[in-house]
């Protein structure tokens, strides 16, 4: 057999016999849905990547935040 | 201090606060647990006891539970970072992002690929390539911490960087600055360390259960032997890391030191509180006894500070007031001179906008001169430059409380246990039981004093967190914040829940995860 087919098997069998681990791991699954499919597209966007189109516009609005009230 | 709105800035502080001390409710046991499985599991490669092998794998269960519950909980500050503190991202970004791809990659790499062998190897591959597997996956997960303490060290003494007005980015001037920040290297040892003794903790207080409900007897004496000796060896690590830390602080952020002590006036020969109750009328420059009740070490802050015993330690009013004896420089000062930075960047932003190259010229070099002060360009007043000294004072207070009795706690089960006297001393027990959840509250204690303490800053003098701050509506940053809440609360129980249900299994029925 070859590499390939035996790090396939090592792991195909290693993932077949688990218990306590096949739990853990839909725990993971679920996490993971929940944090970057509900939580981060709902409700985290990247404010500077969404709101400008390049990193100028994205410059010159941290320089305003930083200048506000300066001059 | 700015235009954001300050509910707002305590949301997102809070939100971030709260991601912070839950997703630090895992890592640590996964620091320590890792080094401990890997030590048995070189004993039992070394003797060839099945009883080790058992040991081992049992503890390793546990240890995939925790990893597996905690996996992916500190993805969700890179989110806030991203929303709620997008100036702050945007103008550490280039400092930040070298780290954390560095993380992510071994992370990735490492962990994850000698994980599965350490899992699912037993009895698959050679025995040293599945002990050297169980190592790199040890050093893999602390290596990954180390990236992450080198980005936080770099907020709490910002080095190896210069600030571009062009893009309003700072840019790695020297990686080598970075990564060997003192600042960064004393915490990751010390944040590592105590991960060790948690873990140890741990081991102890589930063995010290089995011992106490008389189950499981020749493997819990077995695994208190070798979490006490470790125990004992990392705790009186960390305490020499806490020292290397506290000195690193007293150079870089003399005002954290200042509220971790309560000390108000300083002076030659101060001492360090070893108890203290503060008084909550106290106020800034008022002549009022900032202690209701203390009793403190003479000296003994000196010569944690600067290892002299007459050295001087400034105090809150010297270091907002200044001390032109000891040449300290006044927050008012610092704002006048912060001002002048952000006076200039605006200058700077003007000049190019109308192609004055001279104006330009002009405006960098006085920024250049004044950048050090750039942050309290921001702050409205001086006292604003004061931590909060009673969550300071107390977190730090708990921690170093905490931590000289697991020292005492790892001697005395140690002894207690290579005497064979340990299950006669069930008080002992009952103290390393009771000891697991205490190590985590020294944990979160250290982390408050290390982020609280650095108040009001994001980046030590350069940039306050309310300037970090995204503008955004506070009702979102309310709604995430209990979402989160509720998540993690959820993740903690279904990590107890299970954790306790293999614990009352035992090992015996333990062979496969």
């Amino acid at each position: 057999m070859s590499m390939i087919g035996r790090i396939f098997r090592f792991y195909r069998e290693g993932f077949a016999s688990m218990r306590l681990g096949k739990k853990l791991w839909l725990i993971v699954a679920i996490k993971l849905f929940v944090l970057y499919v509900v939580i981060k597209l709902l409700f985290f966007p990247d404010v500077l990547q969404e709101k400008f189109n390049n990193d100028t516009q994205r410059s010159d609005f941290v320089l305003r935040q930083l200048t506000q009230g300066a001059r | 201090m700015g235009h954001i709105d300050p509910s707002l800035v305590d949301w997102s502080r809070a939100q971030f606060a709260l991601t912070a001390l839950y997703h630090w409710i895992f890592v640590p046991l996964t620091l320590g647990l890792t080094f401990i499985v890997a030590i048995m599991e070189t004993i039992y490669v070394k003797t060839g006891d099945e009883w080790w092998k058992k040991t081992t794998r049992f503890w390793m269960g546990l240890l995939a539970i925790n990893f597996a519950i905690g996996l992916a909980t500190g993805i969700i500050m890179e989110f806030e970072f991203g929303t709620n503190w997008s100036n702050y991202s945007w103008i550490v970004g280039d400092i930040f992002g070298a780290p954390l791809a560095i993380e992510g990659i071994m992370a990735f790499f490492m962990e994850s690929t000698f994980f599965a062998v350490m899992f699912f190897g037993w009895d698959k591959v050679s025995k040293r390539f599945h002990l050297l597997s169980t190592w790199l996956v040890a050093i893999g997960s602390n290596l990954s911490a180390l990236w992450i303490l080198v980005a936080n060290g770099w907020m709490q003494h910002p080095v190896g960087m210069r600030f571009n007005p062009d893009t309003a980015r700072n840019e790695m001037e020297n990686f080598w600055d970075v990564l060997f920040n003192p600042n960064a290297y004393t915490k990751f040892l010390h944040t590592i360390s105590s991960g060790y003794v948690l873990a140890s903790l741990f081991v102890i207080g589930v063995s010290s259960w089995y011992l106490l409900r008389k189950r499981e007897i020749k493997f819990a004496k077995r695994s208190i032997v070798v979490a006490a000796s470790f125990g004992l060896l990392v705790s009186l690590f960390n305490l020499t890391t806490g020292d290397d830390s506290a000195r690193q602080i007293a150079v870089d952020q003399p005002m954290k030191l200042a509220a971790m002590e309560g000390l108000y006036e300083g002076k030659p020969g101060a001492e360090i509180v070893a108890f203290g109750i503060l008084n909550p009328d106290k106020r800034l420059r008022d002549s009022t006894d900032p202690f209701l009740f203390k009793v403190a070490i003479p000296d003994g802050l000196s010569l944690l500070s600067y290892h002299r015993l007459d050295a001087y330690v400034p105090g809150i009013h010297q270091l907002v007031d200044g001390s032109k004896e000891h040449k300290i420089l006044s927050v008012a000062e610092k704002m006048k001179r912060g001002r002048k930075a952000v006076e200039a960047l605006a200058t700077y932003k003007a000049a190019k906008k109308s192609g004055d190259r001279e104006a330009m010229k002009q405006a960098l070099e006085t920024f250049r001169n004044y950048s050090a002060y750039l942050g309290y360009g921001y702050l409205k007043n001086p006292e604003q430059a004061v931590p909060p000294v009673a969550t300071t004072f107390y977190a730090f207070h708990t921690m170093v409380g905490l931590g000289t009795w697991f020292i005492l706690l790892f001697f005395l089960i140690l002894y207690a246990a290579m005497t064979d006297r340990l299950q006669k001393l069930r008080w002992l027990l009952w103290a390393g039981v009771i000891s697991l959840p205490l190590g985590y509250v020294a944990q979160e204690a250290g982390w408050i004093t290390a982020e609280v303490g650095r108040q009001p800053w994001a980046i030590q003098d350069m940039l306050p967190v309310g300037m970090a701050t995204s503008n955004l509506s506070t009702s979102p940053v309310m709604l995430t914040f209990w979402l989160f809440a509720i998540l993690f609360t959820a993740l903690l129980i279904a990590e107890v829940k299970i954790m306790t249900t293999q614990i009352k299994i035992g090992p015996k029925e333990h062979d496969h995860v």
